[in-house]
């Protein structure tokens, strides 16, 4: 028996292999490439929004309360929140245990 | 009707895009290809041309620009040559993947070094994978025809790939000859407007170019050639269409007096016309002579070559470019693949002609099958020979 | 079927000659080609341009070895370049100049039939510059016959607009001046 290669056959690709339905990279699951993370101290975060600004895959997303939270689900652990933070609020912490 | 007009071929080729009502056209000039792009942004500039003339800093650019515009769904034009060719080679192959009916002309010629300018077909074999369809003209009149045909063909939603019209350099685009060019309403009944399968519009977004990872790429490739090889089939209705409606026939492998011909003589390009007059030349002194020459060049249309040169004892394949150090040159090397495949086997003699301009004679044509019935009744060695170079 | 060849200078507008004489041709419901010799244009260099004429359709393209015709826009070229080569037998020569038949025969050793007129004072009086491409044409259709002179008018027309006119009258005197040998 073949083995499933998930691969879709030649007759069923749109056009030029064109992608139809707009913002499909939504669903696309870059958190598990993360071996640390980035951990808020909202004690000391002074809501500048420099996390949101400069991260490159637009993980932080504002709340209610003016913070910004991270996303893990898009989130590569690339530490680049932590390193502009003005006031060390944010940790990278180590993932796994 | 259309008038019949005394006109160069490069200025018939801009009037005839001007008569497809084309959007943009975006180019850059190069000899021998300058006049057609000159004579359009002409048509452009005068009002008597309703689209865009983008003039590029670089071919690259040029191709680049037909891709955005084309994907934008506006009918795009461009027209280049040679070494310029070769600089746009790499967005050739997008425009083809991408599934854009963008149509060009390219005015045949050399490729460097050294730095030539003049007809050859290296530039036509250089792109020979791109993807794109490809005819080659004869003349003036198959030049316009073939123009209003390519966009035809290659909007058609059955086909949707790039469509290129080779026309050799100097030769035919230099030369002042009788044309008939038809009316604008006439070419409208034959080519319907522009509809796009698929375009960049803001208000339904789509991708068009995303990365194709090795789980997609191989069929990616898998429907452009399924595609191409569809494509045979709306070429041929379509040139019937337009001789019924304007009185000239066109097929993807025509021949001149092959019927009881025993060699075969083949050709492709504006030589073609110089070898009929050869064959004349060789049936009048009795030799069983014909002609095979080709229209079509991508998709190769293989059941055609064979059926044309079948039953052939000796065949003399003429090729314009060289495949340095490989078997053979490049259309004979399809060739002899075609007739090996369905069991034929000719003795077959390739010679490399007519490289940077090097012309072409009815006397050379005379000698190549002189020398073919020789080489063929000692069973000489097959292999290739470049045309009157000098030891 | 018949084969012109044309010999001038870069500029001189021999190309044009050429291009004119087919365009003619075509209007008169023939068929014709015309073409350069296909090169870099350098300005003063001797430069060669074709044309084929016939009543059936042209169905080769190779260069013209072979001519029944051959017209020589520039006295000096006489001096550089064969005209004569491989021009067919019973076929003429058509020469810008001011000398007369026996010393071009001395000088040049042409031994085909001539046709002589001084394109260069005819352009220079009826337009003022040395360019004869439209006067050589006066000579050749007195000398040859192979288009009217009617004929010429629309493609000299539409290709000199606003000096047209100028340009066919220089035809038309060289025409009534050329002398053709018997």
């Amino acid at each position: 028996m073949a083995k499933e290669t998930g691969i879709i056959s030649w007759k069923k690709l749109d056009l030029g292999t064109a992608i139809l339905s707009p913002g499909s990279a939504q669903s696309l699951k870059t958190g598990d490439w993360r071996s640390m993370r980035p951990v808020v101290d909202y004690d000391v975060c002074i809501r500048c929004g420099r996390c949101y600004i400069y991260c490159p895959d637009m993980v932080y997303v504002k709340v209610e309360t003016g913070h910004y939270e991270p996303n893990y689900y898009y989130c590569k652990g690339c530490g680049i929140c932590a390193n502009e933070c003005p006031v060390q609020a944010i940790k990278m912490v180590e993932e796994g245990d | 009707m259309g008038k019949r007009v005394g006109m160069e071929v490069s200025i018939a080729a801009a009037e005839a895009v001007g008569m497809a009502d084309v959007d943009l056209i975006a180019a850059y000039p190069i000899t021998p290809q300058t006049h057609v792009v000159e004579h359009l942004s002409e048509l452009v500039a005068d009002g008597h041309l309703d689209a865009e003339f983008v003039p590029v800093e670089s071919e690259h650019s040029a191709m680049s620009t037909c891709v955005g515009s084309s994907a934008a769904g506006a009918r795009t034009f461009t027209s280049t040559s040679s070494q310029g060719y070769a600089l746009m080679a790499e967005i050739c192959y997008i425009a083809a993947g991408l599934r854009l009916p963008i149509v060009m002309v390219v005015a045949n010629r050399a490729l460097s070094a050294p730095i030539n300018i003049w007809n050859d077909h290296a530039d036509m074999m250089m792109s020979r994978d791109t993807g794109w369809i490809q005819t080659i003209a004869e003349n003036g009149q198959e030049v316009v025809d073939l123009i209003f045909h390519a966009f035809r063909v290659a909007e058609d939603h059955r086909v949707l790939l790039p469509f290129i019209i080779n026309m050799d350099g100097f030769t035919l685009s230099h030369v002042i000859e009788p044309i008939i060019l038809p009316d604008k309403e006439e070419v409208a009944r034959y080519l319907p407007p522009f509809k796009p399968a698929l375009r960049l519009d803001p208000k339904h977004p789509v991708t068009i170019g995303p990365v194709g990872m090795p789980d997609v790429y191989t069929e990616a490739k898998k429907v452009h050639d399924e595609v191409l090889k569809a494509s045979k089939d709306v070429i041929v209705e379509a040139w019937k269409e337009l001789g019924d409606q304007f009185g000239r026939y066109y097929k993807p492998v025509e021949t001149y007096k092959t019927e009881d011909a025993e060699n075969l003589l083949f050709t492709m390009g504006s030589i073609s016309e110089t070898a009929m007059t050869a064959i004349d030349a060789m049936r009048e002194s009795g030799k069983k002579v014909g002609l095979v020459h080709l229209r079509l060049w991508r998709p190769f249309p293989s059941d055609e070559i064979y059926e044309a040169m079948k039953g052939a004892k000796a065949i003399a394949i003429v090729d314009r470019a060289l495949t340095l150090n490989g078997v053979c040159g490049p259309v004979c090397a399809e060739i002899k693949s075609t007739l090996y495949d369905r069991k034929f086997h000719p003795y077959i003699k390739n010679y490399i002609a007519g490289l940077g301009g090097r012309d072409v004679t009815v006397d050379n044509f005379v000698e190549m099958m002189d020398k073919l019935a020789e080489s063929a009744g000692r069973g000489d060695p097959m292999g290739y020979e470049i045309v009157g170079v000098k030891e | 079927m018949v084969e012109i060849r044309f010999h001038g200078r870069g500029g001189q507008g021999g190309v044009t000659s050429a291009e004119l004489t087919a365009l003619a041709a075509i209007d008169e419901g023939k068929y014709a080609q015309a073409f350069p010799s296909f090169g870099p244009e350098r300005r003063g260099a001797p430069v060669t341009a074709f044309v084929r004429v016939s009543s059936e359709a042209i169905r080769t393209r190779e260069k013209v070895y072979e001519p029944n015709i051959v017209v020589v826009l520039d006295p000096s070229l006489l001096q550089i370049v064969n005209v004569e080569a491989g021009l067919r037998p019973g076929g003429i020569v058509i020469l810008n100049t001011k000398k007369s038949l026996e010393e071009i025969r001395k000088e040049t050793g042409i031994t085909a039939r001539l046709a002589l007129v001084d394109a260069s004072k005819i352009a220079i009086e009826t337009m003022r510059v040395p360019i004869t491409n439209t006067t050589m044409l006066g000579a050749l259709v007195k000398a040859t016959g192979v288009i009217a002179m009617d004929s010429l008018r629309g493609p000299i027309q539409h290709r000199f607009g606003p000096i047209a006119d100028k340009n066919m009258k220089a035809c038309a005197r060289a025409f009534e001046e050329t002398t053709v040998e018997g």
